[in-house]
């Protein structure tokens, strides 16, 4: 009972091993109090997806610098709603295009984080689009 | 270099200055900040002096370039006698796509080529494996046979042009695709030139595009480093590189030293699989970052290659000169870009390779303004290499050796940066090597801790990031033009594969393999059946898998 942690899991879908954006992120948010799980490298979107589940996260942010964005998030939300995580908020991090970020918004992203984002500005954003009302964590 | 007594005068001198000279204007106008630090986060002192550099001694520190310990440069002449390559990083789409480039970037007047690989090539993976979905072709050239190979290099004639390859898990395999092509030019093994990556230390640090555990990584490139010794004599089997380290983010020491860590490591694998240092050393290169600290990079470069002398010298008994000496490629910090405003890329980039060259670089690579976008365009490819043109014709920094030599501040902190690194190979030596240190996370840790460190200092705004943490715009004013690769590639990627694989002789596929297989259990060298491999078109994945067969795949250790 009382207010849960804004639990997260930051994940790196692809075969991209640049982790230093991810690994950064989870600290920040980690420092400013959340709940982090990081599932490490080469991650499938059935593997994300499924561990969103299991460890009952409220976000779920990909890491992407590789350019597979267009193909590995769609994947993943189309997953996050096949399993019925409705609740769960999916943040993009990476390199990604002007274009794509409609693109990308219009699938459910929550918001999309481009390089030289400060980490203050995840951190809020997070809390922001997180709002669990006081006690309705099981 | 000073005397006692004029080491006592220029103290007195010196505390007089600051008493009568530099304190009332402290008292009237404070300084803007408490501490001023490098990029690195490492503390600069407000004046330097010849007090700062009195422990060393000209010809045993600083010296004459092109003679030991090489602090002013490789050769005696540096840039006056030949300016460093120009060598930019392409890679994109098929092999057809990035062919049509590397023309292009020949006419632009580059000198050499350097090829970007996709990362389902960088994992030894082929076009159609599953894994790959949504990779193929995008940060990078998509090589799965050497058809695509054949068609990578078409009407480029190896023999007159060095290449340089970004490949490292899989570099005896891409290395030997790059062979048979020669080969299938005419050209002369004894005459190509270039260099393959081929450095797996830093993918277990920073990069992460491993596949093989740590000590059949090494076995794969001390067999590569043995047979260009005997076969392909003026090719580069290995540049060690820092450059991924410090895009992981690490400081530039942290990139100097855990660089130079690894070229020991190298070392030591060589000689003791029997090689004679003197025999391969001359062939070994490094590649480094530039990142935006103008002064801590030349210290840098100035100290790589001071340290390095030193320890092939003292560390391995090297004695001929070339085994000495650290020639290094140099490309500027795509880390360092933003996508906010990213014309202030150009700038960014023009400091950074002013620095590389200052520090000495035989070869560079400056990236493009769009690329925290996307991968460069053609003309966004074409300004950066403008931009090294502009410093090589028109900035007359090249017109003399090492002309930052002797400052205070740059021998300062040259030395500073030579005594960090004899620090980290201290520790990484007490813990049994660098690959144990890997094994027990300690470069990754350090790194990762420097990566949260600098973040933190840009939120608190102590580091200025210009467009992103000060003089930001609420709008973008000009959209800058993306180079978009399309999921066509793929297509077209997975097409040529299967026809490749319905008319190759596949008993000899086969065959060669298996043969692969059996020379990787025993300890002869694998390149000549991986040659043979390449020769019957078997594809990349399948010569991976079948040394993944052999050596298994490596796990990253949890911490």
């Amino acid at each position: 009972m009382g207010e849960r942690k804004i639990r997260v899991l930051i994940a790196k879908p692809g075969l991209d091993g640049h982790d230093r954006g991810a690994k950064v992120v989870a600290r920040a948010l980690r420092d400013a109090g959340m709940e982090v799980i990081y599932t490490g490298l080469r991650q499938t979107p059935e593997q994300i997806v499924t561990a969103a589940l299991q460890e009952d996260v409220d976000v779920i942010g990909l890491s992407i610098l590789s350019g597979a964005h267009m193909t590995l998030v769609p994947r993943v939300m189309e997953l996050v709603r096949e399993k019925g995580l409705t609740d769960v908020v999916v943040f993009v991090g990476g390199i990604i295009p002007q274009e794509d970020i409609p693109k990308l918004k219009a699938l459910g992203v929550a918001e999309v984080f481009l390089p030289g984002t400060l980490l203050e500005q995840i951190v809020q954003a997070v809390r922001q689009i997180v709002k669990r009302p006081l006690g309705t964590s099981e | 270099m000073a005397t006692k007594e004029a080491t006592s005068h220029l103290e007195e001198a010196l505390n007089r200055w600051e008493q009568q000279t530099l304190q009332p204007t402290l008292a009237r106008l404070p300084e803007r900040a408490a501490e001023f630090t490098t990029t690195s986060l490492r503390p600069i002192k407000r004046l330097y002096t010849p007090l700062d550099i009195q422990h060393l001694d000209f010809e045993r520190d600083i010296g004459f370039p092109g003679e030991y310990p090489f602090t002013r440069g490789i050769h005696p002449t540096m840039y006056r006698g030949k300016l460093w390559t120009v060598r930019q990083f392409a890679g994109f789409g098929t092999a057809f796509d990035t062919n049509k480039r590397f023309k292009y970037l020949l006419e632009q007047g580059q000198t050499g080529l350097s090829v970007a690989f996709d990362l389902p090539t960088l994992m030894g993976l082929d076009s159609d494996h599953p894994l790959s979905e949504g990779e193929v072709g995008k940060c990078g050239v998509a090589i799965s046979s050497l058809e695509d190979m054949e068609v990578l290099f078409e009407g480029i004639p190896l023999e007159e042009v060095t290449t340089s390859m970004t490949i490292n898990a899989p570099a005896a395999v891409i290395f030997a695709m790059y062979l048979v092509v020669a080969e299938k030019q005419g050209a002369d093994w004894k005459k190509i030139s270039g260099t393959i990556q081929n450095d797996i230390l830093k993918e277990y640090i920073a990069q992460k595009e491993w596949i093989y555990p740590p000590e059949p990584s090494m076995r794969l490139i001390v067999d590569t480093i043995a047979f260009c010794t005997q076969e392909v004599p003026r090719w580069h089997p290995i540049s060690i590189s820092g450059y991924h380290i410090r895009e992981a983010g690490a400081t530039a020491l942290q990139e100097l030293a855990f660089t130079l860590r690894n070229g020991i490591e190298y070392v030591e694998w060589c000689v003791r699989a029997g090689l004679d240092v003197d025999a391969f050393a001359p062939r070994l290169s490094f590649f480094f970052n530039c990142h935006n600290d103008f002064f801590e990079e030349i210290a840098k470069f100035r100290a790589a290659r001071k340290v390095w002398a030193r320890v092939m010298r003292e560390r391995f008994g090297a004695r001929d000169p070339r085994s000495w000496m650290c020639r290094f490629h140099t490309q500027t910090a795509g880390c360092s870009l933003t996508a906010q405003q990213p014309y202030n890329n150009i700038v960014r980039t023009t400091i950074q390779a002013l620095a590389a060259v200052l520090g000495g670089t035989q070869s560079l690579h400056t990236n493009a303004l769009d690329e925290a976008l996307a991968l460069p365009t053609e003309f966004a490819a074409m300004l950066a290499v403008r931009t090294q043109q502009i410093i090589a014709h028109e900035s007359g920094v090249v017109n003399t050796v090492d002309p930052l030599g002797g400052s205070y501040f740059v021998e300062a902190l040259t030395s500073e940066m030579e005594r960090g690194c004899y620090e980290y190979f201290e520790k990484i030596d007490a813990m049994g090597g660098m690959i144990a240190a890997i094994e027990r996370g300690f470069p990754q840790k350090e790194i990762q801790e420097a990566a949260y460190r600098y973040q933190q200092a840009v939120d608190r705004r102590e580091k200025i990031i210009v467009g992103v943490n000060e003089y930001v715009l609420e709008k973008e004013p000009i959209e800058v033009p993306i180079l978009y690769i399309d999921e066509s590639v793929a297509e077209i990627q997975r097409e040529r594969l299967r026809r490749l694989r319905a008319r190759r002789d596949n008993a000899r596929v086969q065959r060669t393999l298996e043969a692969l297989k059996e020379a990787a259990r025993g300890t002869e060298n694998t390149m000549p059946y991986i040659l043979e491999c390449v020769r019957a078109y078997a594809t990349l994945g399948e010569i991976c898998d079948a040394l993944k067969e052999v050596f298994g795949e490596y796990q990253e250790p949890p911490f």
